[in-house]
């Protein structure tokens, strides 16, 4: 009997990267029907609609410019120098760049991490490349950013227009898609890793809202880079802090490109650049070891 | 207008479940465990009362299973709950990966193991048939192009615009089957998908399936309860048993040999006390139980001999003792009869054994049933029936080497293979 040729072979081995990149873009019709059904059911039955993307961000945005701007007085500045110089940038939109990277940021660990145990439904229904959750959630999760970068564009556009603030345009804002970029295939990583592991382990699950929660205190979010720098015990050691979590080169690179001046230092942002591509692969590998047989765990 | 395209192939397919330790651990229980283990104390996450099973005891879904599919047919799978149908369906589906083996397609696959997958309660009945069908592998383009038909075979036109959450769980099934009945796939598979709906679209559907088959070729996998819709629908069906493989054919027989599952020859029937046959003479001999000779493999795969163990009650001591067993291809035709030449001396006892050692060299693979004699001869060699087993033994007969990698077709052949022929040259 003459050996006949198969299209697709189900085995027991596993490759590293077993990824089905050409199967995913084939299935790119669901990806955006994923976003959109998370866009539209999110809203359905709300009043405000979409409208909710900005208030939450504006409302944190307004509390930390409250708490940490006037009642605690920390300075809204990344370098010494914009304080000593009297560099002025309004606190509002200081505050609302920390406070929208790192709700893309959280949403999108978050999201991700739980891509198994939300969709086993389906998943353990159908298949289709797996591949396409976390593509999807971390695309719908953008429209949320959007609306927030949208509004941020145009309080920032006002201020510039109005001369009211030292900020500067400059070159640096095309940097700014590099480090959104950078922000999504971190956030991905992180999130392929934990929810790799809560298959088999919830309790990660419930470290990661916990976690995320103590990591903003961790990143200048609520604060500006000049309260490390100019802290008396952690002054000198500015390259340990922005080395260790490769979220502070990314918002302070962004106040950086929208501010026209700020912190940034090549080193920090090259290791936070590979600390993510790094965390992105490990999230792939153990991504496409899991779903695999993770109906089996789960 | 049949092929011999195979459209799938599943070759040595083993899938395993550790027994015990299956998912929704924590790392604390993870912890525990292996802490108790090392002090050599009883795990302590353990349920009360659940079975003590040794580490790395494994189970098996299903075990060592192949068959090939050609294009265009369409297989029914059946066997008991816990028969390994819906492990073999994810198999194929690619929802889990096998354990062993290899499992070879032809095309897409399709898979409506359960009504409505991957519907969202808050979207439209238009907008989920975009969402199912592009998570089935349609383009939203295939979509479009399929709508009409698509909404006019769910019959639920005048809601299609409402969200489907909305919706009876009729018009759910109703739209969810006729979204993957429309599917561009080569193969598709249902798992008890129509036990919802109403007769009508069952039928309807059903329909849908065969004409989808005979016209386009699709291959149909379907997994089901319900005899008579296997028999409408399927040209072949799979018979699993215990995740063993035990027949592969025509319908009919598989159905029967389904219905007699319960008396497959694994490791002991006990047998039923209440004889309404109207042979036996008298109540002072019975055959109690009968149990697979131990050295003999577990699952009854025998390779040339069936050997097994009866035990027996007697009031009275016997000394003319026949048996004879009469062996049935799948509750079907009669195929042989054998029997013991000398009479045998039957103890008066409560509990008493006889090995039974049946040569079956002959028997084709397949299923067989087999039926149990004691008689004696009386002094005008007419018999009479000390105690007769009607209910049937099922045993299955494979594993045995097939004759140049051909299966038994035992419609041609019969059921009986003779020793091998032998053909020479003649100077």
């Amino acid at each position: 009997m003459e050996k006949q040729k198969f299209k697709t072979t189900i085995t027991s081995k596993h490759k590293l990267f077993d990824l089905h990149l050409k199967e995913t873009f084939k299935y790119r019709d669901l990806i955006w029907l994923f976003v959109k059904r998370d866009f539209t059911a999110l809203y359905k039955q709300t009043i405000l609609g979409p409208l909710w993307a900005v208030i939450q961000p504006v409302l944190t945005t307004f509390v930390f410019s409250f708490i940490f701007g006037s009642l605690a007085g920390l300075k809204t500045a990344d370098i010494p120098e914009a304080i000593t110089f009297n560099f002025h940038v309004p606190s509002f939109l200081f505050y609302m760049t920390g406070t929208m990277l790192f709700t893309y940021f959280s949403t999108n660990v978050n999201k991700v991490s739980k891509i198994f145990i939300e969709n086993r439904g389906t998943m353990g229904k159908v298949y289709y490349p797996r591949l396409v959750q976390p593509i999807s959630a971390s695309l719908s999760n953008l429209i949320p950013f959007i609306i927030n970068f949208v509004l941020f564009v145009i309080v920032w556009a006002v201020f510039l227009i109005t001369g009211t603030t030292s900020m500067q345009v400059t070159w640096w804002l095309l940097f700014i898609p590099l480090v959104v970029l950078e922000l999504i295939v971190l956030s991905i990583g992180l999130g392929m890793i934990i929810s790799a592991v809560t298959t088999k382990y919830r309790d990660l699950q419930m470290l990661v809202g916990f976690g995320l929660q103590l990591w903003q205190y961790a990143a200048p979010v609520a604060y500006g880079l000049t309260l490390i720098s100019l802290s008396p015990t952690w002054g000198d050691r500015l390259m340990l802090y922005t080395c260790i979590n490769p979220l502070t080169p990314i918002v302070t690179t962004f106040r950086y490109a929208m501010f026209g001046f700020g912190y940034f230092n090549w080193i920090p942002y090259v290791v936070s650049w590979g600390v993510s591509i790094f965390l992105f692969f490990i999230g792939l590998m153990l991504f496409s070891k899991t779903e695999k047989n993770f109906m089996d765990t789960i | 207008m049949k092929t011999d395209e195979l459209m799938l192939k599943v070759e040595n397919v083993s899938k395993i479940y550790k027994l015990g330790e299956i998912g929704g651990t924590t790392l604390r229980d993870e912890l525990q465990r292996l802490w108790a283990k090392l002090r050599k104390k009883e795990d302590p996450t353990k349920k009360i009362g659940a079975k003590n099973y040794n580490k790395g005891e494994k189970f098996k879904a299903l075990d060592n299973i192949s068959f090939e599919v050609k294009k265009g047919e369409r297989i029914g799978i059946i066997g008991h709950n816990g028969a390994g149908k819906s492990t073999l369906l994810k198999l194929i589906s690619r929802v889990t990966g096998p354990t062993e083996g290899q499992i070879h397609l032809n095309g897409r696959v399709a898979s409506m193991l359960e009504v409505g997958t991957g519907f969202h309660p808050e979207l439209t009945g238009r907008e989920n048939v975009y969402m199912n069908g592009a998570i089935l592998g349609m383009t939203k383009k295939e979509i479009d192009a399929k709508m009409e038909d698509i909404i006019e075979f769910s019959e639920v036109r005048q809601f299609i615009d409402t969200p489907v959450k909305r919706y009876s769980s009729g018009m759910y099934v109703k739209l969810a089957f006729s979204v993957a009945a429309h599917l561009d796939s080569e193969i598709m598979i249902m798992d008890e998908v129509l036990a919802v709906g109403d007769i009508q679209f069952q039928q309807k559907c059903i329909n849908k399936m065969k004409s989808v088959s005979e016209q386009e070729d699709k291959t149909i996998l379907y997994v089901s309860h319900n005899m008579n819709t296997i028999r409408e629908l399927c040209d072949k069906v799979i018979v699993l048993d215990h995740g063993k493989l035990i027949f592969m054919g025509d319908v009919e027989q598989g159905i029967s040999i389904y219905s007699l599952k319960d008396h497959i020859l694994r490791d002991q029937i006990e047998l039923n006390q209440q004889r309404n046959n109207v042979y036996s003479l008298s109540d002072i001999f019975r055959f109690k139980k009968i149990k697979l000779f131990p050295n003999s493999k577990q699952s009854s795969n025998m390779k040339d001999s069936l050997c097994f163990i009866m035990d027996y009650s007697s009031s009275e001591q016997l000394s003319d003792v026949f048996f004879r067993i009469v062996v049935y291809f799948a509750n079907g035709p009669t195929v042989g009869m054998t029997c013991t030449n000398k009479s045998t001396i039957i103890r008066k006892t409560d509990n008493g054994h006889l090995k039974f050692n049946v040569d079956l060299s002959c028997l084709a693979s397949g299923v067989y049933t087999l039926k149990i004699y004691a008689y004696g001869l009386n002094s005008q060699n007419v018999t009479g029936y000390f105690d007769v087993i009607d209910e049937n033994i099922v045993f299955v007969e494979i594993g045995k080497e097939e004759i140049n990698d051909v299966t038994w077709n035992h419609a041609r052949w019969g059921h009986v293979k003779f020793n091998e022929l032998h053909v020479n040259e003649e100077d």
